[in-house]
């Protein structure tokens, strides 16, 4: 591993009285990809979105190029220009052009001028093959060349680090292959990606590392072949086993209260 | 159990269900036709005809009907709606600050202006303003009165319209412009507040149809024959002619504008229905 780009330590969170990250450490390295798994409630979003602050850890220290961002007098704002965020509902701006979405963040955040604005804006929609997209409205565009959209938008900012929130679980089944395809374009560039998924077969195709989170803990950390495919913990081999064969699962006691607890 | 005995003999006695409908609809249309005739036939149409619809007295209002009176409505009209607007965002944002003493102040706002009746308000901007302030002019003169009025009133709901807006965008939005590197204020400005604004286009454009009515208040504060909008040049001309024309003319004048902005607002209603994501 190269010099770490994100690091996490001793990490929690807490909804008022329900805490939902129990003391994380983790680290990721410069052009690593992560792919972090768990059931429904394990806090595996609530860690992501820590990462660039959307949600204030309450307590413990992150850090992403080396600036604290738990560091309250840090430029958040600054900081988060380096990581790129892709979130599970594509979260673009419905009252813009696919093109206006790429260059008004570029404009308002980065100052860039409107001519070298547009041409990153065209270049990134290139890259997601969407180019012929670009004067089209957002609602007018499929779940997943919304998320492709998404993605340039996030790119078009120049990120060091992309984090990546369930990003193909609001998809229709067809659609989620073009997304990871961008995804794995990515990874293969050498971006650092920290995702979210439960897209397996992805996991264990383009991951670096596969973290295991359940109740808000890292339960297990290594290789996708040691995680996926050979995992030391019981967690960790009944959740796969759920997830890879949902039709063989039983009903058991407990699982009423996980589903209630939602995505945390 | 009469509920059975229904279900066994369905048809046996008593109109059908199709029967009873038909019956009840024929009596609908039968009293709404009884109390059209009876009213047509004891209003005294020529009396009214004699003192609403005199066509001399109504050609002489043209033009200055429209290019006075009907031009310094919308004029009044607009200038109070722009400032409303202006002052009702910045009580929307206060009401849906952090800072604790801006919330309250702007719930006060919101509650007294709204509660109380744009005449008072009128009274209060004519009267108690020159008071307390002596020796200052309110910029523009009656205009700037009117829209001072007008806007404390509308400020007062479209806070609220507009506090809805706001709150009506995706919370998804905000953390999708926060993560991009925005500041609260930016992303406010840049994302969130011009989608609020296509959400509450419908009840923004009502309430500028209750403020084409509510100028009418303007002559409270007293103004100038060339300041004089479409109620008082109507009832001022009633007076000279001691006929009620002019009224009937006025009224048509506001509904000239209202009847289209009211099409206007059910059709942005139906096509933001139909854009609902």
């Amino acid at each position: 591993m190269s010099r770490p780009e994100i690091v996490i330590r001793d990490l929690h969170k807490s909804f008022g009285a329900n805490e939902v990250l129990r003391g994380i450490d983790l680290e990721i390295g410069q052009g690593e990809v992560v792919c972090v798994i768990g059931p429904s409630g394990s806090g595996k979003s609530t860690l992501l979105r820590c990462v660039n602050l959307l949600e204030e850890p309450t307590k413990g220290q992150v850090f992403v190029g080396g600036t604290e961002l738990t560091d309250p007098d840090v430029d958040i704002d600054a900081v988060r220009r380096r990581i790129g965020m892709v979130f599970q509902q594509f979260n673009l701006f419905p009252h813009l052009t696919v093109t206006e979405n790429l260059t008004l963040p570029q404009r308002r955040v980065l100052r860039r001028d409107k001519a070298s604005a547009a041409r990153i804006a065209a270049e990134n929609l290139e890259r997601v093959g969407l180019a012929e997209k670009a004067d089209a409205h957002p609602s007018s565009l499929s779940g997943g060349q919304q998320q492709r959209v998404a993605i340039a938008r996030a790119l078009a900012m120049g990120p060091e680090v992309m984090l990546f929130d369930e990003p193909t679980s609001a998809l229709d089944p067809e659609l989620v292959g073009d997304v990871l395809a961008v995804m794995r374009m990515l990874a293969r560039e050498g971006m650092t990606m920290m995702v979210v998924t439960h897209e397996m077969t992805f996991a264990r195709e383009v991951a670096d590392r596969v973290v295991f989170m359940d109740g808000g803990v890292v339960v297990e950390d290594g290789a996708p072949d040691q995680v996926i495919g050979a995992p030391s913990h019981e967690r960790t081999r009944h959740f796969l086993s759920r997830l890879l064969d949902p039709a063989m699962a039983e009903v058991e006691e407990g699982t009423g209260d996980r589903a209630s607890e939602g995505e945390g | 159990m009469t509920d059975t005995d229904v279900q066994v003999q369905p048809r046996k006695k008593g109109l059908t269900r199709r029967q009873k409908r038909r019956l009840s609809r024929g009596a609908q249309y039968a009293v709404f036709a009884a109390a059209v005739i009876a009213f047509a036939l004891s209003a005294d149409w020529g009396r009214l005809q004699n003192q609403f619809a005199q066509v001399d007295i109504a050609q002489r209002m043209f033009p200055e009907v429209i290019t006075l009176a009907l031009k310094n409505t919308v004029l009044y009209t607009l200038s109070g709606f722009v400032f409303g607007l202006v002052l009702g965002m910045v009580v929307a944002l206060m009401r849906l600050s952090s800072v604790g003493p801006y919330r309250w102040l702007a719930g006060v706002y919101i509650e007294i202006f709204r509660g109380l009746p744009a005449l008072l308000i009128f009274i209060f901007v004519g009267v108690a303003v020159p008071l307390a302030f002596p020796g200052t002019q309110i910029v523009g003169g009656t205009y700037g009165k009117v829209a001072l009025a007008l806007g404390l009133v509308s400020a007062a709901y479209m806070a609220e319209t507009i506090r809805a807006g706001i709150q009506a965008v995706p919370k998804g939005q905000m953390e999708a412009a926060r993560s991009l590197g925005f500041s609260p204020a930016r992303a406010m400005v840049s994302i969130i507040v011009p989608q609020a604004f296509r959400i509450i286009l419908p009840p923004l454009t009502n309430e500028l149809v209750l403020l084409f009515k509510d100028s009418s208040l303007v002559l409270f504060l007293g103004v100038t024959l060339q300041e004089r909008e479409l109620s008082k040049y109507g009832n001022d001309l009633a007076s000279t002619t001691a006929n009620s024309t002019p009224i009937l003319v006025a009224g048509l004048c506001y509904l000239l504008v209202t009847i289209p902005l009211g099409f206007v607002v059910r059709r942005m209603e139906s096509r933001s229905q139909e854009a609902i994501r």
